[in-house]
């Protein structure tokens, strides 16, 4: 049995049929092949999936993708006005090498955008630290990736995002 | 203009666009037009017989286009995976071999051995299938704990292995070492148990695989560390497709540490079945399926005894070591506690006799092999925790007795009694500026201030050494390795100047794409934005040997130089020839061919251009075009050393250890781009403390379950286990390679577990606690402030 669903990806509008057990993360990657989005686990610890729904960071393998009916998702591929314009998130990650194997870094970044408004863009590292719980790397000992979202926070909030 | 851009900036990294933009292009990514997916049913016991698999019901599910099983393979005779380095035993005998079938057969020998492969339309009709074929087990006596292993009685995992021994090995002389302990005016004793670890790169493992019925050719996509070695083991030894007929394309890949370099069952089936299911088929690992069936690290247990003479200087060390291999041998394994482990327990010391004994045992649990460091991490943990321990018995400063006892810089070229030549090195400037950074002057006082607030403060140094840059091909092939360890460049400009360098190592993290472009625009002149790497194609790269034991840019980037070189040589004979100049009298400066003492000159683009278009060349005595190859073979092992200094606090009443600073000196020779290796140190140190703090593998020691087989059951080191980290660097050059570099990657991994440990025995030494096991959970400190209650 499939069911419809459509929504708003990164400004456009799609839809498709999906079985009600796909998820979200699954009908981004595997309907409209945005593999932008990863998977990097299958107990919803790792946090490679990480996009907005309706504004809010979710770990897109965990939400059923008809439960994304309707909404608005904001994927990693969305997030850059165009490929000279990145988000500062994306910036300070380039400017601070918080990226190695990229594997995790669209969920990071994700995560750490939601992270920086749900705090009115005032961080300090150990609050950095603590919330980025839900987002595993391996490569990078999260040293720069601290860096650059206390790096970003007062770059987002002068560019107004 | 190299300044900005050249060697020892701090370039931004080429690859960040992509991975920034959501436009990486993982295996997982692919898109392959009438794929399948394979699900792979893997076993449920750690030993059982197979009685009987019946497919039946599953192939009548929706979707499942074919099902195959351990028959199918034995009776298409598919090779078995190898072991690709044959290490001989005390009396000279090669290790035992047993066989490693891509499919269980009639025994599944752990917990995620592999049954039979589904392939269905999507994964989740293939793994619906799997859940529909009905396995019948006989289920046996699991041999699970390693201590165990090698015991009488204990259940054999393999007819062809005897007892579980895969091979008794020595080096050293004991007797001599024995002498020496008689003598000894102190002797240090520990038992130590290096726990084993998961890899875990983000990026599971996959594997995708066409063939192409018009060419006969088969294409396999691989997280692979080394598309080459893959596609040589896979044709020379598992399937006989001819090397000219299969393509290994590792594309972008999410992390490796090791685990990414072995030839995988799953790569192997899927490229076998491609040509039966006549379309593509995809696979990737669920999470549950890496914990299970990746490569798993480490893994010893450990006596160690370290004789000293009244004086604190060290006469000899003797080590015993028992390490698993798990239930088949992985691609590397027997090298891994031999030649990568108990070579480097001379340390960064005269420790003038060594003898090591290492038994390899096979146990029903997941193959082991190497993970970051490999070898290296459990020497140090060895070395460095008895040093330390041997520093509390004799009342000596830490550093101070390492500093009694290091090699000094005007001793080498050193020779270790454990066969390994250190070519250079300087440690006692990186632990006084380790030191320094660390400020351990003031540590007492900050330990006396933790104190008033109820915590246990500790101070821990680790002194490591390792050998890297694999490596000297006519060594390991003494030592029992089954390859060459070269590496391959291309340098291929295109005639409008622009260049591609064609690498035979692999970027799975490691920035290649930046560190090699450095190179070449340094080298030649060349605007890094005018320069591409490519990698990790055997259709478009040159033969190489990948990416593992920090050798890409000590091995890979001086291949690199020499085709460097032979530009530069083939550029002066186009430039003389241009210039009407003797090539004798032309040099090659920042980019430009000049003639010494004239204004005569020809920009290397220039140049590049009259190669394509030979008009006025010299066609007689050159070839036209602008493309050279190279390969690099090292003279010897590269040693990058360094000290870790580890300061924790203990909170008493739950075992908590909190990391408050950690430090890291490290001599990697010159550096390329500190951006980059800045950021290679961190992730090292932060899997290192991993492993010393929450990372561990466990089996139910009865049935052989892996207990940690998911992110809820295996302490990943979140960015709240970890401190930021303070760097320095000490620099005395490579003399045998032509950019003076030594290795980044691993060193992080191999000092901190020492580090962090011997931090916590100095917090608990005030106890009288003198061991506490790793990784120092909240409950084994606990349990050894409270006398193991």
């Amino acid at each position: 049995m499939t069911i419809s669903v459509a929504m708003t990806v990164n400004g456009k509008s799609v839809s498709g049929k999906v079985e009600a057990r796909t998820l979200l993360v699954q009908f981004l990657r595997e309907h409209l092949g945005m593999t932008g989005t990863h998977v990097g686990c299958d107990t919803s610890q790792c946090g490679a999936c990480v996009v907005h729904v309706d504004g809010k960071s979710v770990k897109s393998c965990t939400m059923l993708a008809v439960q994304a009916d309707s909404a608005k998702v904001l994927t990693i591929e969305g997030l850059a006005a165009s490929p000279d314009k990145l988000h500062p998130m994306q910036e300070a990650f380039r400017e601070n090498h918080a990226l190695q194997c990229g594997f995790c870094t669209p969920g990071m970044v994700m995560s750490a955008i939601d992270m920086v408004k749900r705090h009115n863009y005032q961080l300090d590292e150990a609050t950095v630290r603590r919330e980025l719980e839900g987002n595993l790397c391996r490569c990078t000992g999260y040293h720069n990736i601290v860096k650059a979202i206390l790096a970003a926070a007062p770059a987002m909030k002068s560019a107004g995002v | 203009m190299t300044a900005a851009t050249g060697i020892g900036a701090r370039v931004k990294r080429k690859e960040d666009q992509r991975f920034l933009t959501g436009t990486g292009r993982y295996v997982d990514d692919l898109p392959l037009a009438r794929a399948t997916y394979a699900y792979f049913l893997r076993s449920p016991h750690a030993h059982a017989r197979i009685k009987s698999i019946d497919t039946a019901a599953a192939k009548k599910m929706p979707g499942v286009v074919e099902i195959f099983t351990g028959k199918d393979t034995a009776d298409a005779k598919v090779g078995g995976l190898i072991c690709g380095w044959v290490v001989k035993d005390k009396n000279g005998q090669p290790h035992k071999a047993p066989p490693h079938p891509v499919m269980a057969v009639d025994t599944v020998r752990y917990v995620g051995d592999t049954v039979a492969m589904v392939v269905a339309n999507s994964h989740d009709e293939a793994k619906d299938a799997a859940e529909a074929i009905k396995v019948d087990y006989d289920v046996k006596p699991a041999n699970v704990d390693l201590a165990k292993a090698l015991a009488k009685g204990a259940p054999e995992v393999h007819a062809e292995a005897p007892g579980n021994l895969i091979y008794d090995w020595e080096i050293g002389v004991k007797a001599d070492v024995d002498a020496a302990f008689a003598k000894a005016a102190h002797v240090t004793k520990i038992d130590i148990v290096n726990n084993r670890l998961i890899p875990n790169a983000m990026e599971p493992r996959a594997a995708a695989a066409e063939y192409d019925k018009g060419t006969g050719n088969y294409t396999l996509w691989s997280t692979s560390q080394n598309p080459h070695v893959l596609r040589l083991i896979l044709s020379a030894f598992v399937l006989g497709i001819p090397e000219h007929k299969l393509r290994v394309i590792a594309p972008d890949v999410g992390g490796g540490f090791g685990s990414k370099i072995f030839c995988y069952n799953e790569e192997t089936m899927l490229t076998w079945a491609s040509s039966r299911v006549g379309r593509p088929i995809k696979w990737t690992a669920e999470r549950a399926e890496s914990f299970m069936t990746d490569a798993h690290g480490r893994d010893h247990v450990t006596h160690a005894e370290l004789a000293l003479d009244k004086d604190g200087k060290f006469l000899a060390l003797k080590v015993e070591t028992i390490a698993n291999m798990g239930a088949y041998l992985s691609t590397f394994a027997t090298a891994v506690p031999t030649y990568l482990y108990a070579t480097l327990l001379a340390g960064q010391y005269t420790t003038p006799l060594i003898y090591a004994n290492v038994k390899a045992a096979l146990t029903h649990t997941a193959p082991v092999d190497a993970y970051r460091g490999a070898g290296r991490p459990e020497a140090t943990y060895v070395v460095e925790s008895i040093v330390s321990k041997a520093a509390k018995e004799l009342k000596m400063d830490s550093a101070e007795l390492r500093r009694k006892n290091f090699i000094p810089a005007n001793a080498f070229p050193y020779q270790t009694p454990v066969a390994l030549q250190y070519d250079s090195g300087n440690y006692p400037p990186i632990i006084d500026e380790a030191i320094k950074i660390a400020d351990y002057k003031g540590f007492e006082a900050r330990r006396a201030e933790a104190k008033s607030r109820g915590k246990l403060r500790g101070i821990g140094f680790s002194s490591y050494i390792e050998a890297c840059g694999l490596a000297p091909s006519q060594v390991i092939g003494q030592l029992g390795g089954g390859v060459g360890q070269w590496e391959s460049a291309q340098i291929k400009f295109n005639p409008t100047g622009n260049v591609q360098i064609l690498t035979g190592a692999h970027s799975h993290g490691q920035s290649h794409e930046t560190t090699f472009a450095q190179i070449v625009s340094e080298k030649l002149g060349v605007p890094l934005e005018n320069i591409e790497v490519v990698h990790g194609d055997t259709a478009t790269t040159p033969f190489g040997m990948g990416s593992y034991g920090s050798r890409s840019l000590a091995v890979g980037g001086s291949a690199i130089m020499k085709a460097a070189d032979k530009i530069i040589a083939k550029g002066k004979k186009i430039a003389a020839h241009l210039m009407e100049a003797s090539v004798a009298d032309v040099v090659f400066e920042n980019g430009v061919f000049k003639v010494a003492g004239t204004d005569k000159n020809v920009p290397l683009g220039a140049a590049v251009f009259a190669a394509y278009v030979p008009h006025n060349y010299p066609l007689a005595e050159l070839e036209p075009g602008m493309d050279e190859n190279a390969f690099y073979d090292p003279a010897n092992f590269v040693y990058p050393a360094g000290t870790q200094i580890c300061e924790v606090e203990i909170d008493p009443d739950t075992g908590e250890v909190e990391i408050v600073n950690h430090t890291a000196v490290d001599d990697f020779g010159n550096i390329i781009n500190p951006m980059i290796v800045e950021g290679q140190v961190h992730g090292g140190i932060a899997q290192g403390v991993g492993q010393a703090l929450m990372e561990n593998a466990v089996y139910d020691k009865e049935t052989g379950q892996l207990l940690s087989g998911s992110y809820m059951d295996y302490t990943m080191p979140r960015a709240d286990d970890v401190p930021s980290f303070k760097l320095g660097y000490k620099v005395t050059p490579c003399p045998h390679n032509p950019l003076g570099v030594k290795g980044c990657g691993e060193a992080g991994a191999i000092a901190a577990p020492a580090a962090v440990m011997n931090a916590v025995h100095d917090a608990l030494a005030p106890l009288g606690v003198t061991h506490v096991p790793m990784p120092a959970t909240p409950l084994n400190v606990w349990q050894a402030i409270h006398g193991g209650k």
